[in-house]
C-alpha cells in the first residue's frame, strides 16, 4: 500500500474514532443534537459530493431522495411493520439500494441535459416528490404529516444511537468516495467533469459512469433521510423534502471544497455548529441568519475555492518556496 | 476501403453544411480532407464520428454499416479523432490522460485507477511524443503545442483502427509540426490509417494520399496529390471566387 493511502487510513481511522468517542464524553443531549444535525448534513454533503462534485453536474434535488428514504421507512412502519428498536436502522440498506434504483430512470432522462438546465431539472424533482407526498392521501396522509413510532431507547441517552447511525452513514459515504476516487470510476467521472465530449470521443461509457455515481449517492441520501424520520419521529412534507436542507448541504460543499474527499465534511462542522449557536443566541430576532451568511462569506472571500483547496494551495507555495529558498543558498555557499 | 462516406447530408437552418459528399478511407492510408473555411470539413467529422446527426446518408466502418453514429460506441469499434481545439482533461496529469483513454469492460470500473502496467504503457507512449518529462504534471499547465501533443498521445491509448485528426499541425510551431508529422508517418507504417483535415498544404502534399477536396460540403476532386493540385476545379475553389 502506498503511503498516501496509509495516510488516509490512518486519517479516516483518527475521525472514526473522534466520532464514535464523542456521545460518550459528552453527555449534554442539546450538544449531542447538534451533533447529530452536523453528521447529517456531513453525510448528505459528501453523498451530493460523489455525484455532484466529481461529476461537475450540480443536482439541486437530491433532498427528494432524502423525502423518499423517510417516506418509505414511514410507509413501511405504517403498513409492514418493521420492528422498533434498533431493527428499522438494519432495513435502512434495502431502503437506501430500492430508492436509488427507483430514481435511476429519472436520472437516466435528467442526464440528458447539462449544466444550468440539469440543476433545474433536479430541482423540479424536488417539488415533484413535495406534491407527490401532499396529495398521495392514502399513503402520506398529505399535509398532516405521519408519524412514527417512538423508539424504545433509554431516555437517558435517548440521542446516541441515531447519533452512531448518521456516523455510519458519513463513514459509508466517505468509504465510498474514497473508493471511488481511486478506482477507474473516479477517473471516468473526473474526465466527465473535464470534458464530456472528449471523453466520449474516447470511448468512455459516460452515461453508466455517471448513473452508478448517482445511484450511490442517492442510496446514502435516502439512508440519511431514513434516519432522521426514526429520528424526529414525525414528518410532513414540508419538513422531508426542505429546499433549505438542500441549499445547506451544498453550500457546505462548495465552502469544504467541491470534489476533494474531506471538504463536506469540514464545509459542515463549520457551518452547522456556527448556525446552530447562531440560533441559540439570534434566534429570537431573525438576525441569525445574518450572521449564518456572514460566517459563509468572510470563508468565501478568504478563500474562494472552498477551505481544502484553498489551504492545500497555500501548503503548496510554502513548499516552494521553501525549495528555491534553500537552492539560493545552497548557490551563495557555493559562491563564498 | 476502412471508412466509407455516401451521399452525406447535414443542413443547419438553410445552410447546408454537408450536401451529398461521398469519399472513401482506404486502408493504411493517410487520407486528407481538404477545402477552403466553411467547405464543411469539421461538419463532416462531427457527422462521421456520431457528434452530429447527419439528415441523410450512409456510413459504413470496417465493413459494417453505422446506422446511429454514437461516439462511445465508435471509439470502441476503433474509430477516433482530436479536436480543432486541442482538448484535454485539463485538472488531470499526463498519464491520468492517457489512461482514461484506455477502453476498458464494464466491471474494470472497481479496479485501481492507474495500475502500473498502465502507467507503464502511457510513459512508454509520452516519451515517443517528448513529453515523457512532464507526466505527473497537470495537463491545463501544458503549452497550446503540448496539449496537442497529449491529445494526439492520448486518441492512441485506446488502440484504434482510423484516427481523424482536426488540423492537427494549426496554431504549431514548425519544430512540433516536424514532430507531428514524424508521429504520423510512424504509426501509418506500423498500420494505423489516417483521415486528416488540415490547411498546411505543404505538409498535405508530402504526407497525404489520397486528398479529398471538398467546397460547399460537395466533394469537388478526389485523388492523388499531385493530380489534385492541378485540378483546375480545385485551384478556382481555393483561388476564384
Amino acid at each position: 500500500m502506498s503511503r498516501a493511502s496509509a495516510a488516509g487510513l490512518v486519517r479516516g481511522g483518527a475521525f472514526a474514532a473522534a466520532g464514535v468517542a464523542f456521545p460518550f464524553v459528552v453527555h449534554a443531549a442539546w450538544i449531542v443534537n447538534i451533533g447529530i444535525l452536523t453528521l447529517m448534513y456531513a453525510a448528505l454533503a459528501t453523498a451530493w459530493n460523489l455525484f455532484s462534485g466529481y461529476t461537475g453536474y450540480i443536482s439541486l434535488g437530491q433532498i427528494a431522495f432524502f423525502g423518499l428514504g423517510a417516506y418509505t421507512l414511514a410507509v413501511t412502519f405504517e403498513h409492514v411493520g418493521i420492528g422498533s428498536g434498533y431493527n428499522p436502522l438494519f432495513a435502512l440498506p434495502l431502503v437506501g439500494a430500492g430508492v436509488g434504483l427507483a430514481s435511476l430512470p429519472v436520472a437516466w432522462i435528467a442526464l440528458r441535459t447539462r449544466h444550468m438546465t440539469f440543476a433545474i431539472v433536479t430541482l423540479t424533482l424536488l417539488f415533484v416528490v413535495q406534491q407527490l407526498a401532499f396529495n398521495l392521501h392514502s399513503l402520506t396522509h398529505g399535509s398532516s404529516g405521519m408519524m412514527l413510532p417512538t423508539p424504545t431507547f433509554g431516555i437517558a441517552n435517548y440521542d446516541r444511537p441515531f447519533y452512531l447511525a448518521m456516523l455510519a452513514l458519513l463513514l459509508l459515504a466517505l468509504g465510498l468516495c474514497w473508493i471511488v476516487l481511486r478506482s477507474k470510476l473516479g477517473l471516468m467521472l473526473l474526465a466527465i467533469r473535464e470534458d464530456e465530449e472528449k471523453a466520449r470521443g474516447l470511448g468512455v461509457r459516460v452515461t453508466g459512469a455517471k448513473l452508478v455515481a448517482w445511484w450511490l449517492s442517492i442510496a446514502v441520501t435516502a439512508m440519511v433521510g431514513g434516519v432522521w424520520a426514526y429520528y424526529l419521529t414525525f414528518i410532513y412534507p414540508e419538513s422531508a423534502v426542505d429546499p433549505l436542507v438542500m441549499i445547506g448541504a451544498v453550500l457546505m460543499t462548495f465552502l469544504g471544497g467541491r470534489g476533494t474527499l474531506w471538504g463536506p465534511t469540514i464545509g459542515a462542522l463549520v457551518l452547522v455548529p456556527a448556525q446552530q449557536y447562531l440560533l441559540t443566541r439570534l434566534g429570537a430576532s431573525e438576525l441569525y441568519l445574518v450572521g449564518y451568511s456572514a460566517v459563509f462569506m468572510v470563508v468565501l472571500l478568504v478563500l474562494p475555492r472552498g477551505i481544502l483547496p484553498s489551504l492545500r494551495d497555500a501548503i503548496e507555495r510554502a513548499r516552494e518556496r521553501q525549495r528555491t529558498r534553500g537552492k539560493r543558498i545552497s548557490r551563495s555557499q557555493a559562491a563564498a | 476501403m476502412l471508412l466509407e462516406v455516401e451521399k452525406l447530408a447535414k443542413r443547419f437552418g438553410g445552410v447546408t453544411a454537408v450536401d451529398a459528399c461521398s469519399f472513401g478511407v482506404p486502408e493504411g492510408s493517410v487520407t486528407a480532407l481538404v477545402g477552403p473555411n466553411g467547405s464543411g470539413k469539421t461538419t463532416a467529422f462531427n457527422l462521421i464520428t456520431g457528434y452530429a446527426r447527419p439528415d441523410s446518408g450512409a456510413i459504413r466502418f470496417a465493413g459494417a454499416s453505422v446506422r446511429r453514429p454514437d461516439p462511445v460506441r465508435l471509439a470502441r469499434r476503433g474509430l477516433t479523432r482530436t479536436f480543432q481545439q486541442a482538448r484535454v482533461f485539463a485538472g488531470l496529469t499526463l498519464v491520468q490522460n492517457l489512461v482514461a483513454a484506455l477502453q476498458q469492460p464494464w466491471w474494470a470500473a472497481a479496479r485501481h485507477a492507474v495500475r502500473p502496467h498502465e502507467h507503464a504503457r502511457a510513459l512508454e507512449l509520452l516519451d515517443e511524443f517528448g513529453l515523457a518529462g512532464l507526466a505527473e504534471e497537470r495537463a491545463g499547465n501544458l503549452s497550446y503545442g503540448q496539449k496537442k501533443l497529449l491529445e494526439f498521445a492520448t486518441v492512441l491509448m485506446g488502440e484504434p483502427r482510423l484516427v481523424l485528426l482536426d488540423e492537427p499541425t494549426a496554431g504549431v510551431n514548425p519544430i512540433l509540426v516536424e514532430q507531428i508529422e514524424e508521429r504520423i508517418r510512424d504509426l501509418n507504417s506500423r498500420g494505423l490509417t489516417f483521415l486528416v483535415v488540415e490547411h498546411n498544404m505543404n505538409l498535405v502534399m508530402r504526407l497525404c494520399d489520397p486528398v479529398v477536396v471538398l467546397d460547399h460540403g460537395t466533394k469537388l476532386a478526389e485523388g492523388r496529390p499531385d493530380d489534385v493540385r492541378n485540378d483546375p476545379r480545385v485551384l478556382d475553389a481555393y483561388l476564384g471566387g
